[in-house]
């Protein structure tokens, strides 16, 4: 269950894998820490200083409607680059449709006590004074931030109602991809950072600068719902 | 570069001697027996159980070393046993709020550490779910230990005798943090005190005096609803009707659930060794036990949110209260404030 990614990546597919990249950007431009400044939906200025969050539960799913589940959980971050690509092996032969996946850390996870690899909590993911994992790590700056320093900080998780913030991503390939012996294949994934910061609501820097525990911790995970699409496939064998 | 090495190779066999000449007191060594969990007589099956987390020998001592060991805050200035004093049940003796290093000063008392395996939220607003992971909290609180927890696993792997302690422990000499929780856990989670004047009474082993026979039947009737025996706690957030304290301003439980009626509430304490662990209350205002009864007699000094079942206690009498006192003195458990096995290992009777 609590395999790291670590392991996963290191080595080389062996047989019907698939390799899933995650691509990090800012709408159209690739994400680039500390150095470029973007804008949100309402031109506002900011830059990015962190970037990470959990994925979990990755099902593919093949055409005949058999998912195909990946227990582990991996912490995607953008400042290290082994951590974006996953890899899973011994897929089973077929035609795949869909990959999903949850963002987030399941609750009965939340309430298991010292755990390790991607849920160590020395990866800066865990809240210690009100126990439960952070799903979510967006930091960077703004001079439209009210915050001390000109900080943005969202600090998204929570397992509990009515400040649930897993969200479940579904992502339909738009051509299916063909597993047969010793085919490895890769998914490439956008993530969308724009995407945290707009639709349902755009995220206005001077009124909400700051999200570290429940409060408007849902409006964030709203947003992030959407902020993965399927950037290409290589299909090639 | 080569005296550098000669350094290094010194330092490292001064160790290697150090730990061969310097004599185990035999007082500290724990065994296989020391370390078995007996569930005392009466009380309820525990919350956290060990069966992910196996005690040995090893592990309980490792976990009593890094507990009285202040390399786990930020300056090496201050350990877990620094505020959770053995002779005081492990809270804090006669200090309100709890402190920090450099002097910080936090908001709330130090709570005593017993039959912690009984609980399953920790910490007066219960924030924390498990007991593995409590102590991530007060080693990363600012007004605490103010440590990172993976600077305090890289220090720690920078120590033979603590590899050499986690090797002993789990076979394995790299230091995790999953490793370092479980063994604090060993360790703190075998502080059971069940062998109070109070447990000796139960089982029929001790008597009662007059005096503290008509104390627990008042117990019984005004206070084990919240207190509720054997653990004296009921393990429920309530607001006992305390004033808000304004310069804290402390919401309690509201501030982990987000729940408007949790407000100003706090996890109902245990009074076993209730002796031993003044000051009182979630911020340390009452510094004797008489302080309190007398508050909860006094319905005058309740807030508006004090729950309903305290409004009884304004009908005991002075006497009632002296009587209350009396039985609450026989939970203090001697066995337990003694108990060679939670001593701090750093005072050996041999230096």
């Amino acid at each position: 269950m609590m395999l790291s990614h670590e392991s996963a990546y290191s080595q080389k597919p062996k047989s019907n894998s698939i390799e899933i990249n995650f691509s990090h950007y800012v709408g159209n431009e690739v994400l680039k820490l500390d150095s470029v400044i973007y804008k949100n939906a309402l031109n506002q200025d900011f830059s990015v200083t962190k970037f990470k969050y959990y994925i979990a539960n990755i099902v593919l799913l093949r055409k005949d409607g058999k998912p195909i589940t990946y227990n582990s959980y991996y912490l995607i971050d953008e400042e290290k680059p082994g951590s974006k690509k996953i890899v899973l092996e011994n897929i089973p032969i077929g035609e795949y449709v869909s990959v999903n996946f949850t963002v987030g850390v399941d609750s009965i996870d939340n309430c298991s006590g010292a755990q390790s690899g991607a849920l160590d909590p020395v990866n800066g993911m865990f809240w210690a004074w009100n126990t439960g994992y952070i799903f979510m790590k967006l930091e960077g700056t703004s001079q439209f931030s009210s915050s001390p320093y000109a900080m943005l900080e969202y600090h998204i998780g929570g397992f509990k109602k009515p400040h649930n913030c897993i969200q479940t991503i579904s992502l339909p390939l738009n051509k299916s991809i063909l597993i047969a012996n010793n085919y490895n294949k890769t998914i490439e994934i956008k993530t969308d950072v724009l995407e945290i910061l707009k639709t349902p609501i755009s995220i206005n820097f001077s009124t909400l600068s700051s999200v570290t525990d429940f409060n408007n911790a849902t409006i964030i995970a709203d947003n992030y719902s959407d902020m993965f699409s399927i950037l290409k496939l290589n299909d090639e064998k | 570069m080569k005296s550098k090495i000669y350094i290094v190779v010194l330092f490292t066999a001064s160790f290697i001697i150090l730990a061969f000449v310097s004599p185990e007191d035999p007082y500290f060594l724990i065994s296989k027996k020391d370390v078995r969990l007996t569930i005392p007589k009466g009380f309820p099956e525990p919350s956290y159980t060990f069966k992910n987390n196996k005690i040995t020998p090893a592990g309980f001592v490792l976990g009593r070393k890094l507990f009285y060991d202040p390399i786990l805050s930020k300056d090496s200035t201050i350990s877990c046993g620094s505020c959770h004093q053995q002779f005081a049940a492990f809270s804090h003796i006669d200090h309100g709020l709890a402190h920090g290093i450099g002097g910080r000063i936090g908001k709330r008392n130090v709570p005593a550490l017993q039959n912690l395996i009984w609980n399953k939220e920790f910490m007066w607003d219960g924030g924390i779910n498990h007991l593995e992971v409590q102590a991530i909290a007060p080693i990363t609180h600012k007004d605490e230990m103010d440590e990172n927890l993976d600077h305090v696993i890289l220090k720690l792997n920078q120590r033979n005798d603590y590899r050499i302690a986690f090797y002993k422990a789990f076979k394995d000499s790299t230091v995790t943090s999953e490793k370092m929780l479980k063994s604090l856990t060993q360790f703190m989670g075998l502080m059971i005190s069940a062998n109070s004047k109070y447990d000796k009474y139960i089982l029929g082993k001790a008597s009662f005096s007059e005096e503290e026979k008509k104390g627990l039947a008042l117990f019984r009737n005004n206070c084990a609803s919240c207190h509720k025996e054997p653990l004296f706690s009921d393990n429920t957030f309530k607001s006992n009707g305390i004033p808000v304290n304004t310069i804290l301003n402390d919401v309690g439980r509201k501030k982990i659930t987000g729940i408007e009626s949790d407000q100003y509430k706090f996890k109902v304490p245990s009074l076993r060794n209730i002796e031993l662990t003044f000051p009182y209350m979630h911020d340390g205002r009452f510094r004797n036990l008489t302080e309190v009864l007398n508050f909860y007699r006094d319905s005058t000094k309740h807030s508006a949110y004090s729950d309903p079942l305290i409004h009884k206690l304004s009908k005991l009498s002075k006497e009632d209260m002296k009587l209350i006192h009396a039985f609450l003195l026989t939970l203090t458990d001697k066995t337990f404030v003694y108990d060679r096995r939670f001593a701090d290992p750093n005072f050996s009777r041999k230096q």
